[in-house]
């Protein structure tokens, strides 16, 4: 499908959307019924809405209704109220956006109308700095030569500036032609991709030939991008509103939910159903003892005859009993303390970049929990292990190695000195560096010269050339300028032929103005270079450069000229023009031409640029690991340099202590072959202390990926380690998305654009604001400043979250099951079963309420200041964490000890206080306040013995809420209209009150104390050892983290049985995930495994040269 | 604010807020770190031990004192409900007491056991008798009670509001059944004075009870429930229905009948009339009088005495549990949990 747009053409037959842009999800009418539509599109919303429906009927409802409707409404208020307020924000900026004021030629004049008014085919004039407001293609600029600039830092978050040119049909139209200029612009329909944009442009007469004149995305100013360093320019626009590329790009992503919240979710579930049997069962017995029972009992006066749905009744009532089984506050207070999580992620000071003045930024609030369950960390290479920073440090030029022996190619003395006598090589090698390359260079008023490049290598290469007297001086559309020693050089332009992540090189054809000759320059990595070389060349010292230098973990670049012949240049150009502006398949299309020219290359030389490490980053990874968090490195770079890198950063250990498997092949069989083999290898080794890595390419990937994902997913599991280069976006997330459908909690972290898609697709996506752009870290949940961050975030934050939802979460159902327990117990009454099941709430509506959302909510809250150990235990500790990983905190059995808490209390509280206040004290307003009172106590000291350290708020919280309880239950006692009226001051002057509340204390809390002391003290889990350790202080804290570490090492290195295995213990009622993992005997397979090392290692090898030969 | 204060620390370094002169941005800051001091208490085992072994000596005593206080109560409980039914209406019990021709008048005579002092309180017990029951205990109006007729929503009273079109005061369930048996003491002949004022709550007198709300149309209907009021006496008057309209929260539970402020002799002989109105063979209940003196802890009740004998022995017993287990085995050879699932892993 395409479109047509006729340029400044007002009776277009056609019409497309106006520019008006629109991001609300609302409108002032729909937003009510929309708002409530999505908050009931939850479970838990529709069932509290049906229980407060319900509660309606006043013949059913145990309480007043407005002790449900009440909190409901509060919840749902609030959430209303946020996503208003979001979205009047949204509208305001639209219609800020929308009312501005742009120059547009209407009918041959200039003219200011609002952004919003602009229509497709209108011509809109810019100035320097103005923001585009919709998709344009430009048409002139203020610049002779049709170039201007463009920042697209708020479409892609590049922050360098990019050329745009016009389409060489406009070339050299004056501005007053440019007013009345028509034509046809034949486009594809809009789509969201906004690095293509494959459309041809034909001017109308008088204007020029009838020649179809290619466009590409070079010659369009996107929605949302500002000019820059150019007077002006014009375009006309071919997208529109929310058309446009940005606006087709925008999209509302996947809520991301948390393993703690599917599992609450579960458990909510679980409680629903346990509430229907409990329902079910009373309900029966209810209608059974009313109808042999309640019928004689006169005094309470049953029609004979009821209305049809009697049989209804009493099951209702008892399921509005135990509606409070399902807390409505845990929704409020898991959002709170979550908002709460992130704020603290935002605060810290140790995760704050002082480089770069950012601290860490939490954009998603709800999954911090998830941070501390992560098992497998995906990261990219580049600016997220490495600094991305990058410096040229040796070369090889001709055969010769410069910067070998100072490690520095710009102060070897070799290199100077060939430069300065003219070398003919080493110049040509410079003059690539300089000019093949998208670099701008820009001067500023003073004559310096800076440059501004999309790519890290080229700004090295760039500078390097520099330094080494090769100054790129400027660059105009087709004029390259450079100063050589004080010489300026002139260089035409003629094509420019395009990095692509598929050809991985790129090249410039100039017309070197001195003589004349038309000449090809190509840089790019060495198997896309190295097999186009001209025949005859001594290649063999070139590989060896390259596999030296990669090894040193240097990126290396190849680069390589070659002299055209007009003739066939003319007629490539022909062909290239051709294919450039074909609309389908442009860019295979491309590089189908591209290739045609690229051969035959002399190879120049090889240059060696250094990305550095980021501080900290060994540490960080060996911490993570050692925390049972599997780590695979996904990069677009080559094998060795990916290797190389891992080994610095303790990603893979060497030959005797880890083992490094290769995965590849060319075509199918082969890749089978191999993964089959790595397979069982790593079944075999998985015993062996040894850490075994595998190394993926991205051509074996994509084969995998397509054919054999069952075994490459088992591979995955079992690998504890694994690179994988050469890869592109689309497979780092379909590996993501691998993980995820293996039910493992994967964590992407990445910096470029490149990263985005696995960063969105991931459980936890965290970007690191670093040098590329801003983009992964805008697509991300997390972002922070440095990789070393990412220990704290997970094994701090991530771990401390875990654990207090954990245990908020339960507490909740904990405290709600316990109230609705002793309304069970009361319909049960404990002396007869099945007598007076009737459903009578013993408490009434305001104590109720008030307990679910008040007196019980707010102690709990203060479990975000929660810490079960501290920083600095768990940074030395951090195998600890799998606790949280596994689950250990929350899952059925842990909450199946606080639903046998809740039974256990409310059967104490229920008993105790139905016998003291028996015979002439068993008034209900009396024996309801009791009763609560004794809840109240026992939820004080629940709270105080989970908790872990007080701080002074905690204390407050806990404390004053058992006073405010008191307090307001007095202030509710001296209302007479209250059914309360007087019982909390009769109660306060009986003795029994207290002795009988402290019954409940020692009695409830006795049993409960003796089983966690026991717990902790003899069957203490590496968690309390670490607690006793910390507080018995200093000596004993360090003999015994040295006993734990001794521990550590006594299962000798072998990381990986050790988290196989604690992986596969999450706990007992989990899956077992790698239940099929290998418990064989090894020693006599070791050799073997080796074998087969040697084996890959030689195919891979011969593989190489075969390449070579190939091609 | 925090973001200044960070760039003058080192990163991990110490906290030293010295940018923060105030002290409650230094808490703040500390709050934002997460830095908060916080006091952490260790389940050690000299402190559990130290925990039970208090809790038993504090519980045994109190237990020791709540149960003397509770054998000091004097109490005498005769269930009259069988008795007072002639022989010749014992197989059917309901009839006898749905007959309105037949005399209600019943007398006991009781042997007191033990010397009783003033006060006595005289209860009548129910037992099987669900005032809890929901469709019971939500049949009434409060407002109704304390303003009269002037109230006309009365709906909450369902299914005893009104008769013949007209409200019935006090309206309800609770007040519809209320309990009719009367008694009245008598030792060696003489009239055993019962004091019947002051036998309910003061406060339902004064605020919850209207002084100028008289009961109208109460019982007229067909089907009487339980006792009638005298309409010329208003509500905050009628203590018997003030009692009764305090409802119990379990099955079975003792409402004042009166005080008798003369000390009862052991071996004393009383007889007791009473009027056997209240229907309470229709489904089973039962109904005691109860004599009964009170103490600080209230009446006979020895749960509380009991319960808290047993919980301290058994906290004094878990104490030396726990402190034989901690001598025996002092610190025992903790593996962490890691070397637990590597055994584990070997099993599989």
């Amino acid at each position: 499908m395409k479109r047509f747009v006729y340029i400044n053409d007002d009776s277009s037959p056609i019409s497309f959307c106006d520019n008006r842009v629109s991001n609300r999800k609302y409108t002032v009418l729909n937003f009510l019924p929309k708002n409530l539509w999505e908050q009931f599109s939850r479970f838990m919303n529709q069932y509290f809405l049906l229980i407060a429906c319900l509660q309606l009927w006043p013949l059913i409802t145990p309480v007043n209704p407005a002790s449900t409707w009440g909190p409901l409404i509060f919840i749902f208020a609030v959430s209303a109220t946020k996503e208003a307020w979001d979205d009047y924000n949204r509208y305001l900026s639209d219609k800020k956006a929308n009312e501005k004021k742009i120059w547009v030629v209407k009918e041959g004049i200039r003219k200011h109308i609002e952004a919003q008014d602009i229509h497709v085919g209108n011509i809109i004039w810019l100035r320097e700095n103005d923001e585009v407001p919709c998709d344009l293609v430009l048409l002139g600029t203020s610049d002779p030569q049709g170039i201007c600039f463009v920042q697209t830092a708020a479409l892609d978050g590049e922050t360098d500036l990019k050329t745009r040119l016009i389409p060489s049909a406009c070339v050299g139209l004056a501005s007053e032609q440019l007013y009345k200029m028509k034509g046809v612009i034949e486009c594809p329909n809009p789509d969201k991709d906004i690095r293509r944009f494959d459309a041809n442009m034909r001017l109308f007469p008088p204007f020029l030939d009838n020649d179809l004149c290619p466009l590409t995305i070079k010659n369009t100013l996107l929605q949302s991008c500002h000019l820059r360093n150019t007077e002006w320019a014009c375009g006309v626009a071919v997208y529109t509103g929310n058309e446009t590329k940005l606006g087709m790009s925008k999209g509302i992503p996947e809520p991301k939910l948390t393993a703690v919240d599917a599992m609450i979710d579960k458990l909510t579930g679980a409680i629903f159903l346990f509430q229907l049997v409990v329902v079910i069962v009373l309900g029966f017995a209810g209608n059974i003892w009313k109808d042999t029972e309640a019928r004689k009992q006169w005094y309470v006066k049953y029609p004979p005859e009821g209305p049809w749905y009697e049989l209804l009744i009493i099951p209702l009532r008892f399921e509005l009993l135990c509606s409070i089984m399902i807390p409505i506050s845990i929704k409020v207070s898991l959002d709170l303390v979550k908002s709460l999580y992130a704020k603290f992620i935002d605060w810290d000071e140790e995760m704050f970049d002082h480089d770069t003045n950012t601290p860490s930024h939490a954009a998603n609030t709800a999954i911090s929990e998830d941070l501390g369950q992560v098992e497998y960390i995906l990261t990219d290479k580049t600016g997220t292990l490495t600094e991305n920073r990058m410096v040229f440090r040796r070369c090889c030029i001709s055969g010769i190695l410069y910067g070998s022996a100072s490690g520095d190619a710009l102060r070897d003395a070799e290199l100077l000195n060939a430069i300065s006598n003219n070398v003919p090589d080493v110049i040509r090698f410079l003059t690539i560096m300089a000019i093949c390359n998208t670099v701008i260079p820009i001067k500023s008023n003073s004559g310096a010269i800076s440059y501004k490049a999309q790519s890290q290598d080229e700004d090295a290469l760039v500078n390097a050339a520099a330094q080494l007297h090769m100054v790129l001086i400027s660059k105009s559309s087709n004029i390259i300028e450079v100063n050589f020693s004080s010489t300026a050089l002139q260089y035409v332009l003629l094509d420019i032929l395009e990095f692509t992540s598929d050809r991985k090189r790129m090249s410039v054809i100039v017309k070197d103005c001195q003589n004349g000759k038309i000449i090809l320059l190509c840089k790019g990595a060495d198997e896309a270079i190295l097999p186009h070389a001209c025949a005859g060349q001594q290649m063999r010292t070139y590989i060896d450069a390259v596999e030296q230098y990669a090894q040193l973990g240097l990126r290396t670049l190849c680069l390589g000229w070659r002299q055209l012949e007009d003739d066939d240049y003319n007629e490539w150009s022909h062909m290239f023009k051709e294919a450039s502006s074909s609309v389908t398949d442009r860019e295979w299309k491309l590089a189908e031409i591209c290739q045609k020219i690229e051969h035959n290359l002399e190879i120049l030389g090889v240059t060696a640029i250094e990305d550095r490490l980021q501080d900290g980053v060994p540490e960080t990874i060996e911490i993570l690991r050692r925390a049972g968090i599997n780590f695979w490195m996904l990069t677009g770079d080559k094998q060795d340099t990916a290797i190389q890198i891992a080994l610095s950063c303790n990603f893979i250990s060497s030959e005797p202590r880890g083992q490094l498997l290769f995965l590849n092949g060319k075509n199918e069989g082969e890749v089978f072959r191999s993964l089959d083999r790595i397979l069982r290898t790593m079944k075999l080794t998985s015993s062996e202390p040894k850490e075994v890595a595998f190394v993926v390419d991205g051509v074996s990937l994509e084969i995998i990926l397509k054919n054999y994902k069952e075994s490459f997913a088992e591979l995955a599991t079992l690998s504890r380690t694994a690179i994988c280069c050469r890869v592109t976006p689309s497979q780092k997330a379909q590996l993501v998305e691998l993980f995820k459908s293996c039910d493992y909690r994967t964590l992407a972290v990445g910096d470029g654009g490149n990263d985005v898609r696995m960063i969105q697709q991931a459980d936890i996506g965290v970007g690191i604001s670093g040098r590329e752009g801003l983009q992964a870290a805008r697509a991300a949940d997390y972002s922070i400043g440095k990789f070393r961050f990412l220990k704290r975030l997970i094994l701090v934050h991530g771990r401390y979250s875990y654990n207090r939802t954990a245990f908020l979460s339960q507490y909740s159902f904990y405290k709600s099951l316990l109230i609705c327990f002793i309304q069970i117990l009361l319909s049960l009454s404990s002396f007869s079963l099945f007598s007076g099941v009737s459903g009578t709430s013993l408490f009434n509506s305001v104590s109720l309420m008030a307990y679910n959302v008040f007196y019980t909510s707010i102690p709990v809250l203060t479990c975000v200041f929660d810490k079960d150990l501290s920083e600095k235990t768990v940074m030395q500790n951090p195998q600890i964490l799998v606790y949280c990983q596994a689950g250990r905190l929350l899952n059925p059995s842990t909450f199946a000890g606080w639903f046998g808490r809740s039974v256990y209390h409310a059967m104490v509280v229920f008993l105790i206080t139905a016998h003291a206040y028996a015979d002439e004290k068993s008034e209900i307003e009396q024996l309801s306040m009791v009763a609560l009172s004794g809840c109240i106590w026992l939820q004080a000291f629940v709270v105080a013995l989970e908790m872990n350290s007080f701080t002074v708020l905690q204390l407050l919280a806990i404390w004053g809420n058992f006073g405010a309880f008191y307090v307001i239950n007095s202030l509710a006692s001296a209302v007479p209209s209250f059914g309360m009226y007087t019982i909390m001051f009769r109660l306060f002057r009986q003795p029994s009150y207290w002795i009988t509340v402290i019954l409940i204390l020692g009695i409830g809390m006795g049993p409960v104390l003796a089983i966690k002391y026991f717990r902790y003290t003899y069957r203490s889990s590496t968690i309390n050892i670490l607690q006793q350790q910390e507080r018995s202080g200093g000596p004993v804290y360090a003999m015994g983290l040295g006993s734990l570490e001794s521990q550590l090492k006594s299962s000798e290195t072998d990381m990986t049985p050790l988290s196989i295995t604690q992986l596969k213990n999450r706990n007992s009622v989990f899956e077992p995930l790698l239940s099929d993992s290998p418990t064989a005997t090894r020693r006599s397979v070791g050799s073997s495994a080796f074998d087969y090392l040697q084996a890959a290692q030689g195919r891979l090898s011969s593989s190489h040269s075969r390449n070579l030969k190939n091609n | 604010m925090e973001m200044e204060g960070g760039s003058s620390l080192g990163s991990g370094g110490a906290v030293q807020p010295i940018s923060f002169p105030s002290w409650r941005q230094r808490v703040f800051y500390k709050f934002t770190q997460q830095n908060l001091s916080a006091c952490k208490p260790a389940l050690s085992p000299t402190l559990v031990i130290t925990l039970f072994l208090l809790m038993g000596i504090a519980f045994v005593p109190v237990g020791l004192i709540c149960l003397r206080a509770s054998e000091n109560v004097e109490e005498f409980v005769v269930r009259y409900d069988i008795e007072c039914i002639p022989e010749n209406y014992r197989g059917n019990k309901v009839a006898y007491i749905k007959d309105e021709t037949i005399s209600k008048r019943c007398t006991l005579s009781i042997k007191m056991l033990n010397h009783m002092k003033a006060p006595i309180y005289v209860y009548y017990e129910l037992d099987n008798y669900y005032q809890n029951h929901r469709r019971y205990v939500k049949s009434r109006s409060d407002k109704q009670l304390l303003h009269g007729l002037q109230l006309n929503d009365i709906s909450s009273c369902l299914p005893v509001e009104s008769h013949n079109g007209l409200p019935v005061v006090p309206c309800g369930l609770i007040a519809w059944s209320f309990f009719n048996d009367t008694f009245t003491f008598h030792r060696k002949a003489l009239n055993l004075s019962v004091n019947r004022k002051n036998i309910s709550w003061k406060s339902d007198r004064d605020h919850k009870f209207g002084k100028d709300v008289y009961p109208f149309n109460f019982q007229n209907d067909t089907l009487v429930g339980g006792g009638k009021l005298d309409p010329s006496i208003p509500l905050n008057e009628q203590e018997d229905l003030i009692v009764w309209m305090r409802v119990a929260a379990l099955p079975k539970f003792r409402k004042l009948y009166g005080i008798i402020e003369e000390d009862l002799d052991a071996d004393e002989l009383l007889t007791v009339h009473l009027m056997n109105n209240y229907n309470t063979y229709s489904f089973g209940g039962k109904k005691n009088l109860v004599l009964t003196t009170s103490n600080w802890l209230g009446g006979k009740n020895s749960f509380l005495g009991i319960s808290y004998i047993a919980t301290g022995c058994c906290s004094i017993l878990a104490s030396i549990l726990f402190a034989l287990i901690h001598v025996k085995n002092p610190r025992p050879q903790r593996e962490p949990s890691c070397s637990v699932w590597s055994r584990k892993s070997s099993s599989r």
